[in-house]
């Protein structure tokens, strides 16, 4: 096979030896030692909190080991910023692109290129040229990066570091909010790549992605490494060593209602990027409607507008027969309409108060004074029924990502009628997502509808009994869900084979 | 836990020391001794009885402001308009005053009256900050400002027009209230027990309700992040308005008291910047109303203090602001020391 990069084929192999970071009493990594051969595609697999982020921050430099040392072709180095690791040839693509918007293309890349205040030499655009044809990428340099999607701006990254000459590259969980036509471009290009030489880490709890790309996977749990396999991958023998034990997925019951309870007729949104023309859907009591589509295609509006947070630009939203367009949102939510955001932090959550402060607010313990012997009741029993890690004193900006997300689900008010979920479950591992579920699905038994947005295709198939999909302003009537596959909602949420129903 | 505490308390000691080295630097460029004038600040507040309660003179007001401050800073509010509030009070206790002085009311229901009436004159300045803030979409810090100066204008314009002493206007202020009109004071001092009792009772209500109650909590909810309690079912309008009548209250009531125990008259400068100094004390004990109790005494010491700079030292009673000032930059500048000292453990883990 012909290698695009002959130039750069200089092999370079990396050792990982003994690598321990504590994050006060918690093992983050636990001695791991690895080995990452050149030109293959490393896998690195883990439910949340495995310790899979931090060896890779501690590889690019943004998070300093404990204990350890990583060595390249034999000899050990020390790596103080990402910007040592790039210039040793290790580079990570970031999950959120750190670039320009309002730029053009070349304009971005060459900032970039002296960020250090310190003229360099010109970017030799011809080259970038010829780097990105060879990878199968179609980006136009002159081009506006503000105009790029979430794939397009991983592309440009992925250039950007190679062109500094990169030989490491690490990607942390790439395929989030990309379409599944990007996605195959990626995995072309890095198997490319590899085949060139260059060291390839695919971080990614996303089974079958490893299992489709990956030469080897290393599994990582509690933060310590604990196997390494070899293509072919097994699916199955991933997770028992990713878990201990082998899980299995609920189908969860489809609902059999037929009552309509909620819906918005002619619905026009618009916030100033985003206009939606139309949006026609109707749902029943119990039922699970999910929303498909790239990364800011208006499922975040249409999900805040049907918690009356935003107002619609025209249309009308409708519960029991009841229009309750343009009433406020805490009239929404006194009809049982709840929004959870996927921002916890930024939306959900307060920072600086307690677990026990969130449920007494929520609950509404106490009309006047705090109890706060009922909260604590309510606290324990949400921690145990959500598994938080954390107690009631913690602040919840203390919380790991997954148990902030945990911790929003546990807060939806009681009785809900109808769930909007942003995101419901980013940042979960299979195993929590699936008990989130199924706690939401009790929730559906008794008649709560749930709206849910998501970038995982697989989840929104498996748990949607109807799905909605969005593209560029447009947007789909519900459709069932077991009469779509995992290519043909791809290929929707690509702009093809799109179906007016 | 325990060592997060005294490393904080550390650092708050470590703030104090060097802002008393800065104004010892001040002291120093003005040819003068520092440790002397120390000695003087704290002997000119503490040697005698008269003057530790003429301490607790300035105290009652600056403590009041702080409870009302403690209230809309938890909500988040920026209420600079704190000093048009007190001024409010003031004009409106004296106006109340002026009213009934002419009837045959009974003395102490004109007081109470009075009192009542000033705190609503707080709290109406307040809201308007608030609606100006919610309906007009004005910054609560611009309105308060602008707000201030028009409370000065009012103050000034009653004193030098309608309210004018009979024949001559004066900076003195308005024409002194007969004896009866009078809150009482401790005897040979000229501290009111009432007003004394009345900033207690203010700090202690203020306290349960920011600690004890729903109010408190969805305040403070409010506070840390108005996008996440809207969607908890908390109205950030309604808690902020609250807040801001809340605050109008206490500004009002301080007002009240300057006339009715202080000054016996409107004058001028009736609220004698205790507001901005309201503002610095609340922050520097990070909105704990507890807190603010000693910290606002020793303000008011070192105010009390100052006054004998000038006629030992020739230096001006000011440094006592100095020292103020100092106290409260450093300790900003050492609280972001402190958290990014105390921030060795990085985000959280996953992602």
């Amino acid at each position: 096979m012909e290698t695009p990069f002959s130039l750069f084929l200089l092999k370079m192999n990396i050792e990982i030896r003994n690598i321990s970071k504590f994050y006060g009493k918690l093992k983050a990594n636990d001695g791991v030692s690895l080995q990452i051969p050149s030109g293959k595609i490393l896998g690195i697999l883990g439910e949340n909190g495995a310790g899979k982020s931090t060896l890779m921050k501690i590889l690019s430099g943004l998070v300093k080991p404990n204990e350890g040392e990583i060595l390249v072709d034999g000899v050990s180095i020390k790596i103080d910023s990402p910007k040592d690791a790039i210039k040793l040839g290790i580079g990570m693509l970031h999950q959120e692109p750190r670039d320009f918007p309002s730029m053009s293309i070349i304009d971005d890349l060459r900032i970039g290129n002296q960020k250090d205040g310190k003229k360099r030499k010109e970017m030799d655009v011809g080259q970038l040229h010829k780097m990105s044809l060879d990878l199968g990428f179609s980006l136009d340099f002159n081009g506006l990066v503000r105009k790029l999607t979430v794939g397009e701006r991983q592309e440009l990254e992925l250039i950007r570091l190679l062109y500094f000459g990169v030989e490491v590259l690490i990607l942390d969980e790439p395929t989030t909010g990309i379409s599944l036509n990007q996605k195959n471009q990626l995995f072309g290009a890095l198997r490319k790549l590899a085949a060139g030489g260059k060291s390839i880490l695919f971080v990614s709890h996303k089974l079958d992605e490893i299992q489709a790309l990956c030469d080897l996977a290393a599994i990582m749990r509690r933060g310590k490494l604990v196997q390494v396999m070899k293509a072919p991958l097994d699916q199955n023998e991933m997770i028992r060593w990713m878990f201990g034990q082998e899980v299995t997925r609920h189908k969860p019951a489809r609902t059999d209602a037929t009552e309509i309870f909620f819906e918005t007729r002619d619905l026009k949104i618009d916030d100033f990027r985003i206009q939606l023309k139309k949006v026609d859907m109707q749902l029943k009591k119990g039922e699970v409607i999910g929303l498909a589509g790239m990364a800011g295609s208006g499922q975040k509006q249409f999900l805040r507008t049907a918690a009356g947070l935003m107002p619609p630009a025209g249309g009308d939203i409708i519960l029991n027969d009841r229009k309750i367009t343009g009433k406020s949102c805490f009239s929404f939510q006194q009809n049982g309409i709840h929004f959870v955001p996927s921002d916890r932090l930024e939306e959900g959550l307060l920072p600086g108060m307690t677990l026990d402060e969130h449920y007494q607010l929520v609950t509404d313990c106490g009309r006047f004074w705090i109890n706060n012997q009922s909260a604590a009741g309510i606290s324990g029993e949400k921690i145990d029924l959500y598994r938080i890690k954390g107690n009631r004193w913690t602040n919840v900006e203390e919380l790991s990502g997954g148990n902030q997300q945990r911790m929003l689900l546990s807060m939806i008010k009681e009785p809900s009628n109808l769930l909007l979920l942003e995101e419901p479950t980013r940042g979960l591992d299979i195993e929590s997502a699936n008990w989130i579920w199924s706690l939401l699905r009790i929730k559906c038994q008794s008649g709560t509808g749930i709206i849910f947005s998501s970038a995982d295709l697989d989840e929104l198939l498996f748990y949607s009994d109807r799905i909605m999909v969005f593209y560029s302003g447009e947007v789909s009537a519900p459709l069932p869900a077991n009469q779509l596959t995992e290519t043909s909602l791809g290929a929707m949420i690509g702009g093809k084979d799109w179906v007016i129903v | 836990m325990n060592r997060e505490r005294i490393t904080n308390f550390a650092f708050r000691l470590l703030s104090i020391l060097l802002a008393l080295g800065f104004t010892s630097f001040v002291v120093l460029a003005a040819k003068a001794n520092p440790l002397t004038a120390y000695g003087h600040l704290i002997n000119g507040a503490f040697s005698s009885t008269k003057k530790i309660s003429d301490s607790l003179v300035i105290w009652i007001p600056l403590i009041i402001t702080c409870c009302g401050l403690a209230v809309t800073f938890t909500v988040g509010l920026w209420n600079i308009g704190i000093e048009g509030q007190i001024t409010l009070g003031a004009v409106f206790t004296t106006g109340m005053i002026r009213l009934l002085q002419t009837t045959n009311t009974p003395p102490t229901f004109v007081i109470l009256a009075s009192i009542l009436i000033g705190c609503l004159g707080g709290i109406i300045w307040a809201l308007i900050a608030g609606f100006l803030k919610f309906l007009g979409g004005v910054s609560e810090i611009f309105a308060g400002l602008g707000l201030n100066f028009i409370a000065t204008g009012i103050n000034l314009y009653l004193i030098f027009g309608p309210w004018k002493r009979p024949g001559i206007a004066s900076m003195s202020g308005t024409e002194p209230f007969s004896e009866i009109y009078r809150l009482s004071n401790f005897a040979g001092l000229r501290l009111s027990p009432w007003s004394l009792l009345l900033a207690l009772i203010s700090i202690i209500s203020v306290f349960i309700l920011l600690k004890w109650t729903m109010i408190g909590l969805r305040m403070k909810a409010v506070g840390r992040n108005a996008d996440a309690a809207r969607l908890m079912g908390i109205s950030s309008f309604r808690y902020m308005l609250l807040a801001f009548l809340i605050c109008g209250f206490f500004a009002g009531l301080a007002g009240a008291l300057q006339v009715t125990a202080v000054y016996y008259r409107l004058i001028p400068s009736i609220s004698s910047g205790y507001g901005f100094l309201g503002l610095l004390v609340t922050m520097l004990v990070d909105y704990q109303i507890l807190w603010a109790a000693p910290v606002a005494f020793l303000f008011s010491a070192l105010n009390i203090g100052g006054i004998q700079l000038p006629i030992e030292m020739k230096l001006d009673s000011t440094l006592a602001g100095v020292i103020q000032s100092a106290m409260v930059l450093f300790y900003l500048v050492m609280d972001s020391v402190r958290k990014n000292v105390l921030k060795p453990r990085e985000s959280s883990l996953d992602e």
